[in-house]
């Protein structure tokens, strides 16, 4: 179903999903008050089941976990940050669309 | 005319494009809007609005997007999520090429990208932009809650953002670079009466600066007086600049600034090809006028299509 393919990240689990997964990552980092952040969702959601098995897509609110944002100076949303191995691969802040996102990910995919 | 895969193409999501999409969808024809991002355009980043009519509560950008989409999907509007790259209209057949590499045929082209953000164009906003730099107040405001922040500019966005920052901001300095405000009066009324806002004239930000995020910036006055004021946040409101990269300036008609001119109907000088909205040669961009637009370049693109024009 839409969206299954979506994790949704805490502080607490940073470190150990993104940053030591096996796999690439990419973090929307957005809030519910954030009208961008919202309209991006359904592209999420769709790549998450595009990626599954070749890069985790994952969210996480920033409201609800302050200690990442803080730790990449995001101070706009939605920032889009992709990861590979610990390490930032690329990074796009505002609602943009599907194929810039998609070429995004084909540089880890 | 000849065999086409949509009759009309609309380009671009915002109010002026969903609602040809509305009048297009309701005329039966085959139509097809492609956005390259999400629909909604600009309404997306604007937190409140309070002049489209009908909502006498005001209603959030948000919402209101979410309601103009759901209003054309009921009519059956297809949306596709690309972008065109290039596109060939000398002819009867309208061809588009598109970023998936999909290529599309129509008789009838809207065009409605709209604009987005001017710059200031000056060291560090690039630099530091989604570190402090924002162009997009109700995205950005609450990182900086307790902070100070600037507002450049003075037209509506501009003293509506500033007022909505002070929300979140301990103060809000907006530097103008006229002694007088552009806003709506309204606004301007609001905005004096704000204890947490206050007002530098005649003055331009000539820097950003700091060493991860925003620290400070630089103003320069008509005088050519400079001065430091700290901030985090520095919100550029000044304008926007056309989404036009992908079109035929020369043959559709477009003023210096690259915006595309049109006639009463919303026709450009390309039979068959159509602009609204805040892409178009115009001195008023509201949502009300976009919308209205839409529905103009909707109905002269049906008239071309039944060949009355």
């Amino acid at each position: 179903m839409a969206g299954d393919n979506v994790k949704h990240l805490t502080d607490a689990e940073f470190e150990e999903y993104v940053l030591k997964g096996d796999l690439p990552s990419l973090v929307d980092f957005w809030a519910p008050w954030c009208g961008p952040c919202k309209a991006i969702g359904p592209v999420i959601e769709e790549l998450a089941d595009e990626y599954a098995g070749k890069v985790q897509i994952t969210k996480m609110n920033v409201d609800d976990n302050p200690t990442t944002p803080g730790k990449y100076s995001i101070r706009a949303i939605p920032t889009l940050i992709l990861f590979k191995g610990g390490e930032i691969v690329d990074q796009v802040t505002g609602a943009v669309g599907k194929t810039q996102l998609v070429a995004m990910l084909n540089k880890v995919a | 005319m000849a065999n086409t895969d949509y009759q009309l193409i609309i380009l671009g999501g915002g109010p002026a494009g969903l609602t040809a999409g509305l009048y297009a969808a309701r005329d039966r024809l085959k139509v097809l809007l492609v956005e390259k991002g999400v629909v909604g355009g600009q309404v997306l980043v604007t937190d409140w609005i309070d002049n489209y009519p009908g909502f006498p509560d005001g209603v959030t950008g948000n919402e209101l997007i979410e309601k103009m989409a759901a209003q054309a999907e009921r009519f059956g509007l297809e949306v596709k999520n690309d972008n065109v790259v290039k596109m060939e209209l000398s002819e009867a057949v309208k061809k588009l090429t598109l970023e998936s590499g999909d290529e599309l045929t129509c008789q009838a082209l809207i065009i409605c990208t709209g604009a987005r953000p001017n710059k200031l164009k000056i060291p560090g906003e690039d630099e530091f932009a989604g570190r402090g730099v924002s162009y997009c107040a109700t995205c950005d405001g609450p990182f900086f809650r307790d902070q100070e922040i600037i507002v450049v500019g003075g037209g509506d966005t501009a003293i509506q953002e500033a007022d909505f920052l002070t929300k979140f901001a301990a103060k809000v300095t907006v530097v103008h670079r006229r002694e007088t405000l552009r806003a709506t009066r309204i606004l301007q009324e609001k905005a004096f009466a704000n204890q947490r806002i206050e007002f530098i004239w005649n003055s331009n930000v000539v820097a950003i600066e700091g060493k991860k995020e925003v620290e400070r910036v630089k103003l320069r006055n008509n005088e050519g007086e400079e001065q430091e004021i700290s901030a985090s946040g520095v919100f550029i409101l000044i304008g926007t600049i056309p989404n036009n990269e992908m079109l035929l300036l020369e043959q559709l008609g477009a003023d210096k600034f690259g915006f595309i001119k049109t006639d009463d109907e919303m026709r450009t000088k390309v039979p068959g090809v159509m602009a609204a909205g805040d892409i178009r040669s115009k001195t008023v961009r509201q949502i009300v006028n976009g919308a209205g637009e839409g529905a103009v370049a909707a109905i002269a693109a049906e008239h071309y299509l039944s060949g009355l024009n």
